[in-house]
């Protein structure tokens, strides 16, 4: 309590990386006596996340629904990371525990709770005072982390001599080196670089080959499509040029996705500047923001507005789609589908955790449900496991594989052996459970109506 | 451009997934759209009908009584109107339900019709459609509890059955206590020997491990400090079963491989083996979920999860009729529209009715949610007494649409189903299952034949 009055007393204290989008007026404001039935009992900092806690009221239902709790007994589950430690740090200063680093930040939690806690948003938080405070920087976790969650960083540079990174990234005493140094584990492919990046092609196609003042949207491509699989960025966009939509490519940084599972919200924040000011100005030009990785979306959505206080952010927050849901809103897809011909393709469907989160993961399902020639199959719940960096640790591969493995059968019991996924490591996972080519329902849109 | 389909559901519990696939049958393209996972995983996972109704008519010979405690027992008893039961099945207690009951309303057959899409979807994972009568399945808490249905893991449990009983529990699973399960049982006056056990499984584990942990190591058949999970839990159990005939676990037996993991451990120890549901959060439920929506899929239905419906639109002109619901996606509100909708959005565990200080309210469409003013009326000081707030909901007519205060239809298209819906006390009565999915098959019926009416009219007006 002292402590914490203290921190809130120091003038010279650092600020938090994150400014939240729930402040309240502290409690010796002189407005906090103006409602009676309001009592403020602990004094908070700017993001005040009692309102959350207090709707817990324990059916851990949140827990039956984390994958890293099915497989880990250690892990203390999304109830303890949320509201309980945070409950428990009102009173003590007590230290963040250190399994807040085994969530994979998956969020399924968000979408089991009966009583709307803002459990990502605890967790995010919590993970960020964890490095923040008890990580060291100089440790070999907190380096291989922060280059993990940058990989926006290595892939600019490695997309530059993409044959020679694709040749050293896969090459086996190098990635022997990575795990002994870094900890990244050695059993996963390492996904190739393109030999041009989408925005490369995008220049070099001369840009938007469609203009219209009423329909336009601009395009939040990510790292991945841009650096390793353009084919989707590029599906993307001749896609909605089919629909005569203006597609505009601003400028931008990562989503923060990869870095909110770190805890690195400074780095996530300083991106998310860059991306909030050049996605606000693109609204201010008539457009929609369309995002083809459903993470990237759900970021944009719902992570920037809840961890960071940056102006635009909510108008940034409420114009964001993911592509093929804003068709549905607005084209009539299944009629433009109707009369596609497709070669009698199946695919086995996974709905990455992070489209669930948005209400997306049965839209690929259903938008080809009637169209002749091709099936595409949800293969149920299962979560991929990998969840972005999460896989890619060396101490996290096996917990990582041990909840893709159901997912993995799953996808080998579907008729299709070509696998679909919104997710670009979603895919990553897929590919290297099963070996299958996993392909993005954008794709097989493009297929359909432009081949 | 709004998101169409004949009939859209709100809600994705029992009584969503009945209506859905109620209105699917009847040939219209349906939609269902759920906020959050369901309350299922809060439920037993049982699927009861009606077990319990209110108390008869007071006694009021009280001169035999044998002595002022018991009096005064029974004065308070009465006070509190005591239920009866359990009945021996749903249909028995009908007629003496209050009027405004939905079983009322609806009819026995009702409740036939729900029961049987019921089991039509869930196929022989779950029993009891052999017969009308009420199966008495042994809870947690040592009581036994009256349902017209039970999950195929629960069948060997069923206290009917003269078979001796070990129940099992797990140091390291502290939410099951099974020797106050058999204690309570052998109070209860169950027909067999029953005795309870605490056993070192998974001693690994920490005390909170979660449900779904144990379910996965059995699942999976994990090695658990060097031994295949079925075996150090067949090995464990070996010692204490004696005569037992038949073994009774909380139910954390696997999940996909449930009736795989029974098998193996009845062969290892030469007696039935069965699951008991726990409390929240409940395996059975969380299964019994899963088998909904994979029926959803194979009914053809169309269904999202994530995003909560927030409000309705009415056309200029009909007032009566909704024509659009919005979804929230984060922040924008998109319109999905339809000839008909199901309100399944649940009771106030579910969050389909809400309360302040002044009212209490059906947050999507504002539907007349019948109460008395005063909120010190909404409840009563025994906490197991006669809560007027139990029997909160909307109020329907004989279609499931919601009726105004002045007993008039909220909206010409609008049905209702499930918890939402006012009349019944639940859980005093063991009846949420059942009128869920009497009320969910009357509204999917209901939707879907609103569709062709609809059609006719506006084929009329055009012409």
């Amino acid at each position: 309590m002292t402590n914490e009055t203290n921190e809130n007393d120091d003038p010279t204290a650092q600020p938090r990386a994150t400014d939240g989008g729930s402040a309240v007026e502290p409690v010796d404001d002189a407005s906090a006596g103006e409602n009676s039935e309001i009592v403020e009992v602990f004094p908070e900092g700017d993001l005040d996340l009692r309102a959350g806690a207090d709707d817990c009221y324990k059916c851990t239902t949140c827990d039956i629904s984390c994958p890293v709790a099915e497989v880990d007994e250690e892990f203390p589950g999304p109830k303890f990371q949320g509201p309980e430690q945070w409950r428990l740090k009102r009173k003590e200063d007590i230290d963040i525990g250190d399994s807040i680093t085994s969530c994979s930040n998956c969020m399924r939690c968000d979408s089991a709770c009966p009583s709307d806690v803002p459990l990502s948003q605890m967790h995010n938080e919590a993970r960020g005072e964890y490095v923040d405070e008890q990580m060291s920087v100089l440790s070999r976790e907190y380096i291989r982390n922060r280059i993990l969650s940058n990989y926006r960083t290595s892939a600019r540079f490695a997309s530059k001599v993409p044959r020679f990174a694709n040749f050293m990234m896969n090459f086996g005493p190098v990635r022997w080196v990575m795990e002994k140094t870094l900890g990244v584990t050695k059993e996963r492919e390492f996904p190739e670089f393109a030999e041009q990046t989408f925005r490369e092609w995008w220049h070099d196609r001369g840009g938007a080959q469609v203009q219209n003042a009423d329909k336009r949207v601009a395009y939040f491509h990510g790292c991945y499509s841009n650096y390793n699989t353009p084919e989707v960025a590029k599906a993307m966009v001749r896609v909605f040029e089919y629909f005569d939509y203006e597609v505009l490519v601003p400028p931008q940084q990562c989503s923060g996705t990869p870095m909110f599972a770190n805890g690195m919200l400074t780095d996530a924040r300083r991106h998310a500047v860059t991306n909030v000011t050049e996605l606000a100005a693109t609204i201010d030009d008539g457009a929609d923001i369309i995002a083809s990785c459903t993470s990237c979306s759900l970021s944009l959505r719902q992570e920037y507005p809840e961890l960071f206080d940056i102006d635009r952010i909510e108008d940034v927050a409420g114009n964001t789609f993911e592509a093929l849901e804003y068709l549905r809103i607005h084209e009539d897809l299944e009629e433009a589908l109707s009369d596609a011909e497709l070669d009698g393709q199946s695919f086995a469907y996974h709905g990455p955790c992070h489209a669930r989160n948005q209400g997306l993961h049965r839209q690929a399902v259903e938008l080809f449900r009637d169209v002749d020639d091709v099936h595409v199959e949800d293969v149920g719940d299962s979560c991929s496991g990998i969840s972005g960096t999460y896989g890619w640790k060396a101490e996290k591969y096996k917990t990582s594989m041990k909840i893709g493995e159901e997912m993995f059968d799953h996808l080998e019991r579907a008729e299709g052996d070509t696998g679909m996924t919104e997710c670009p490591t979603c895919a990553m996972q897929m590919e290297h459970g099963t070996g299958y080519e996993i392909r993005h329902p954008l794709q097989l849109i493009e297929d359909a109506l432009l081949a | 451009m709004a998101i169409e389909s004949d009939v859209l559901v709100v809600g994705g519990g029992i009584s969503g997934v009945t209506s859905a696939v109620a209105a699917a049958r009847n040939g219209a393209d349906v939609r269902l759209i759920s906020h959050k996972k369901t309350t299922l995983r809060q439920a037993s996972g049982l699927v009861d009908g009606l077990g319990y109704v209110p108390g008869r008519s007071q006694s009021t010979d009280r001169e035999g009584s044998p002595s002022q405690k018991r009096r005064d027992f029974r004065e308070f008893r009465d006070n509190r109107s005591e239920y009866w039961g359990p009945l021996i099945t749903p249909f028995d207690g009908i007629d003496s339900l209050p009027d405004g009951h939905p079983y009322s309303v609806l009819g026995a057959d009702a409740l036939r019709s729900g029961l049987s899409l019921f089991d039509d979807l869930v196929g022989d994972s779950y029993l009891g459609g052999h017969t009308e009568k009420n199966a008495l399945v042994p809870t947690f808490g040592g009581t036994v509890k009256p349902t017209a249905r039970y999950p195929r893991a629960a069948a060997a449990g069923i206290a009917s059955d003269n078979r001796s009983m070990l129940v099992a529990g797990f140091r390291s699973f502290t939410d099951f206590d099974a020797r106050m399960v058999a204690d309570n049982l052998e109070a209860a006056g169950v027909p067999f020997e029953v005795t309870g056990a605490e056993i070192a499984f998974a001693d690994l584990f920490p005390a909170d491990a979660e449900v779904t942990r144990f379910a996965k190591a059995l699942d999976h058949d994990e090695r658990i400090d060097g031994t295949p999970a079925r075996q150090a839990l067949a090995d464990a159990v070996s010692p204490h079963v004696g005569d037992a005939e038949r073994v009774g676990f909380p139910a954390l037996l696997g999940d996909d491989n449930a009736d795989e993991v029974r098998a193996e451990l009845e062969e290892r120890l030469g007696a039935a083996v069965f699951e008991i549901p726990t409390g929240p959060p409940s395996l059975p439920g969380l299964r019994l979920e899963d088998r909904l929506y994979a029926a959803l899929d194979a009914e053809g239905v169309k269904y999202e999860t994530g995003c909560p419906v927030v409000g309705y639109e009415t056309a200029a002109g009909t007032p009566s009729r909704v024509e659009t619901v919005l979804v929230d996606r984060s922040g924008q509100e998109i319109p999905y529209s339809a000839s008909a909708f199901v309100l399944a959005t649940g009771g106030f565990v579910g969050k389909g009715l809400d309360s302040d200080r002044d009212r209490v309210f059906e947050p999507v469409f504002d539907c007349h949610v019948p109460q008395p003013p005063d909120r010190y009326d909404w409840f009563v000081d025994d906490a197991f007494g006669d809560h007027p707030y139990a029997r909160f909901g909307v109020n329907p007519d004989a279609t499931m649409r919601p009726l105004d205060a002045d007993g008039d239809p909220e909206f010409t298209n609008l049905y209702a189903a499930g918890s939402a819906v006012g009349g019944a006390d639940v859980a005093r009565e063991k009846s949420a299952s059942g009128v869920s999915l009497a009320t969910g098959a009357v509204a999917g019926r209901a939707a879907a034949a609103a569709i062709d009416d609809l059609n006719l009219e506006l084929g009329t007006t055009e012409i």
